[in-house]
């Protein structure tokens, strides 16, 4: 079973292409990182294929209706919009909402809340306004939000940008421990060395396509990495595990 | 903050207020009648003249009060709950002086006199013109900067064409109505106008409450709320109808009334938890005890003459609009 | 009144103007073309005031085709080469002080707020014109109809005058005399009000006259006479038959206001008689 599944799938902006014939699917338990440079089209296949953006090919998620899409996935975006002073606690409420039927919260919501609120190490926020937050605070809100939805499959732009490297690793073991039980990320990233130490599989993309897509091992030789980032890089397999530490841009 | 929380300590006093409030509308008037000969004049009906002035004059003057100040109140919330703006208010961006323009093209090109719901529908399109306008204008995420500037452009214009009819109008009285127009006012409102406006009220009405969940994730951007279910282009549908339907009516009676959408969603909003379904509900009530308070001391401080309602609510309204505008400056215009 | 009429006159025109009729006179007032058309002897009157041409106010607007239609403003008038300028106490003051400076005499008309102060007009305007023949004939037949008006006895009912933005005629006002005169009495003078002032309708409400007359609404209507539609006005001449309006007769201070009061005793007379 899928969770997303992309084929044949191209998207077009004002006239211009970004992304040509990607083909991929996620099933149950993967944590899966999204690299490539700017401009590679990384928030453009998600939002796409979540049909907030028009798209050619075929995505699972689009045959789904509004309503039942919202049940099977979360996405957080890479702005980190909060309009209203409103508290942590309700933030992440709003990630109950596919789940509600009207406005008022059962017990079941209130737990998931109170889970990703511990997950996200938010509990002594919870009655704070958001807005108050700091910029790496609030993105760990709207990732509670994103959790809170509780959904098969997360998919998140960015999440660990900006955040201190405490938080950017419990991040990652929180996106993680989401696939102990069986659900699955989609998160894309700029840190190859958190990529390849917590992912499960790496999708690259580079050049209007995608480059490759398999476990960090793989995906990560020295080639592409010349040929896409223009960089050179250590990497070893340690006792601690995976450690890969980018080291000169070669053009 | 709980919801029920919220309930007992926004909602209730704010029924309370209105009920006072308009009870204490009912009794204030230029004929001095005992609250006895008041209220039995009200319940016993009959042909007295004191059943006259209770059911034909102060009722239906109280009763646009709570409408009017409840529809400027809802559409200020909603407004502000899809734009994530605080600046956003019907009058402030032009919706009421397009439905003041739309109500008296439809008076003086005698529309009005040919059917019935002819003026309210000519004032709803006016308004329904103007909102697309300015969304367009401003933008899917109105920054205040263009949020403001195509408000300016849109009142102007709306107000200037408004004069010129009025102007043009071979009734003499005509022209000396453009203050009644852009100021808005109560006075000598009749149940007839209450029946006017309220069929296109309760559509609007119906529409706008529907959109607190939508409100509610719009909080976090228009990506995360389409991706938490929400359908934008729906969302967007009502919020135009309904805020067209609402204001039209409202303005088509009773003139432009501005400030009420600001005021009152700003000083709620607080108390709500800045919950944007919350605050629409605590809006609309926090617009009736608005109006009626101030329909309430127009005729207390000039009760011989029609001192229009608009000048209490700018008094009220413009000094916080600029200060807004101030703490908005620190974040993003 | 005739010193009265002299201090008025320009500075230069002072010596001369008792002594010669004028020969080219305009008048610039809906009140003074009236007057002026009544009483003005062959070629003596020019020029009329556009408003005078409004059959909404002015009576005399089919004989007002045989002027020339001005739009009260100095230019236009002193492009007429008039020697006398008739204008009212509204008249904009800049207007008869840049006449007066063109050396151009006017004589300003006050407004009338008494059936006495007609028959002051009609001589005024005799004296101004040197028509005081014709002027003593319009106020002989003027006392005349008033007397047989006055003549007639019985029941009073009340009534109320009730215009655009809610105003009202007291005592102090030509209107009231025309209410008593065709047997009426004015309930705004029992309510208190003295003078033209504006009402409030719980005020019409509370008093409830027999009758309320309000005024014709002009074209294009507005929200200043959709007071006189109001249910409550509405509910007050529920019971009679017609609505009564006051119309151009009752606008100036000149004879027709006893075409109004004839009228309007007529109206008396069936709310008499259906009373019984």
């Amino acid at each position: 079973m899928s969770l997303l599944a992309l084929s044949g799938f191209s998207i077009g902006l004002q006239g211009r292409s970004v992304l040509r014939d990607v083909s991929f699917s996620i099933g149950p338990g993967e944590f899966v990182g999204l690299i490539g440079p700017n401009g590679a089209g990384k928030t453009s296949l998600m939002r796409a294929a979540l049909g907030l953006i028009p798209s050619q090919g075929t995505s699972s998620l689009l045959q789904l209706s509004e309503a039942a899409r919202a049940r099977a996935v979360a996405w957080m975006p890479q702005a980190r919009e909060i309009a209203w002073p409103v508290t942590v606690e309700m933030v992440v409420m709003l990630g109950r909402m596919p789940h509600m039927a009207g406005l008022t919260p059962s017990e079941a919501d209130h737990e998931k809340v109170g889970e990703a609120l511990q997950r996200m190490d938010l509990d002594g926020f919870r009655h704070r306004p958001a807005t108050q937050l700091s910029g790496g605070e609030q993105a760990r809100a709207l990732i509670a939000r994103a959790l809170a939805q509780d959904t098969p499959l997360l998919m998140a732009d960015e999440p660990i940008a900006g955040l201190d490297p405490a938080h950017q690793i419990s991040t990652m073991q929180a996106f993680a421990a989401q696939t102990a039980e069986g659900k699955s990320a989609l998160v894309s990233l700029h840190d190859l060395g958190l990529a390849a130490r917590h992912c499960t599989r790496l999708i690259m993309l580079g050049d209007g396509r995608l480059v490759a897509d398999g476990p960090p091992t793989e995906v990560l030789t020295p080639e592409r990495l010349a040929h896409v980032f223009g960089i050179t890089a250590w990497f070893r397999e340690t006792e601690d595990g995976p450690v890969y530490q980018p080291l000169e841009v070669i053009r | 903050m709980t919801r029920s929380n919220t309930m007992t300590r926004v909602m209730l006093p704010l029924i309370a207020a209105t009920l006072v409030l308009f009870c204490a509308s009912m009794l204030i008037g230029p004929a001095r009648m005992s609250l006895g000969d008041s209220l039995s004049a009200l319940f016993a009906g009959g042909e007295s003249p004191m059943a006259l002035v209770m059911r034909e004059i102060r009722l239906p003057r109280a009763l646009l009060a709570v409408m009017i100040g409840a529809s400027l109140g809802l559409a200020g919330a909603a407004m502000q709950g899809y734009l994530r703006n605080p600046l956003a208010e019907p009058g402030l961006i032009g919706v009421s002086g397009s439905a003041a323009l739309g109500a008296v093209l439809a008076i003086q090109t005698g529309l009005a006199a040919s059917f019935a719901l002819g003026l309210p529908l000519a004032a709803l399109a006016g308004a329904l013109i103007s909102v697309l306008l300015v969304m367009a204008l401003a933008g899917p995420r109105g920054t205040s900067l263009t949020l403001i500037l195509a408000g300016i452009a849109v009142s102007a214009l709306a107000a200037a064409l408004t004069s010129l009819v009025l102007n043009l109008s071979p009734n003499p009285f005509a022209a000396s109505e453009i203050v009644f127009w852009m100021m808005g006012s109560l006075a000598d409102r009749s149940m007839t106008h209450v029946w006017l406006a309220l069929p296109l009220m309760v559509l609007g009405w119906a529409l706008l409450a529907g959109l607190g969940r939508g409100l509610d994730a719009l909080t976090l951007g228009e990506d995360a709320a389409q991706a938490m279910g929400i359908r934008l282009t729906r969302l967007r549908l009502m919020l135009v109808i309904g805020t067209a339907c609402v204001v039209g009516a409202g303005t088509a009676v009773a003139g432009a009334i501005g400030f009420v959408g600001l005021v009152v969603p700003h000083i709620l909003r607080p108390l709500v938890g800045a919950r944007p379904s919350s605050l629409l509900w605590a809006s609309a009530l926090g617009g009736a005890v608005m109006l009626l308070l101030a329909d309430i001391a127009v005729r207390l401080i000039l009760p011989e003459r029609d001192l229009k309602l608009g000048v209490l609510t700018a008094i009220v309204g413009a000094p916080l609009f600029l200060h807004l505008i101030l703490k908005l400056r620190k974040e993003r215009i | 009144m005739v010193a009265c009429v002299a201090l008025s006159f320009g500075g230069a025109a002072l010596a001369d103007a008792p002594s010669a009729a004028p020969q080219r006179v305009v008048s610039i007032n809906l009140c003074t073309d009236q007057l002026a058309m009544m009483l003005a002897g062959e070629g003596q009157l020019l020029s009329v005031s556009r408003i005078a041409f409004d059959q909404q106010v002015s009576p005399m607007a089919e004989e007002a085709r045989a002027y020339i239609r001005n739009f009260g403003q100095a230019e236009e008038v002193y492009m007429l080469r008039p020697d006398l300028v008739l204008a009212g106490t509204f008249t904009p003051s800049h207007t008869v002080r840049m006449l007066e400076g063109l050396g151009i005499p006017v004589v300003r008309f006050d407004i009338t707020s008494s059936l006495d102060g007609v028959r002051d007009q009609i001589a005024k305007m005799g004296e101004v014109l040197h028509r005081q023949t014709a002027a003593a004939h319009l106020i002989a037949d003027f006392d005349a109809r008033r007397a047989a008006l006055e003549e007639e006895r019985g029941e009073r009912p009340s009534a109320m005058l009730y215009y655009a933005n809610g105003y009202t005629s007291g005592e102090q006002s030509l209107a009231n005399d025309i209410l008593e005169l065709a047997g009426f009495s004015n309930a705004a003078v029992a309510a208190g009000y003295e003078w033209g002032m504006k009402m409030p309708l719980e005020v019409l409400a509370l008093s409830e006259p027999d009758l309320v007359i309000t005024t014709r609404p002009y074209p294009g209507g507005s929200r200043a006479e959709d007071v006189m539609q109001h249910p409550a006005v509405m509910a007050l001449n529920g019971n009679s038959a017609s609505t009564t309006v006051t119309d151009h007769d009752w606008v100036c201070g000149t004879p027709f206001v006893l075409r109004a009061a004839e009228r309007l005793a007529e109206v008396r007379r069936e709310m008499a008689s259906a009373a019984q």
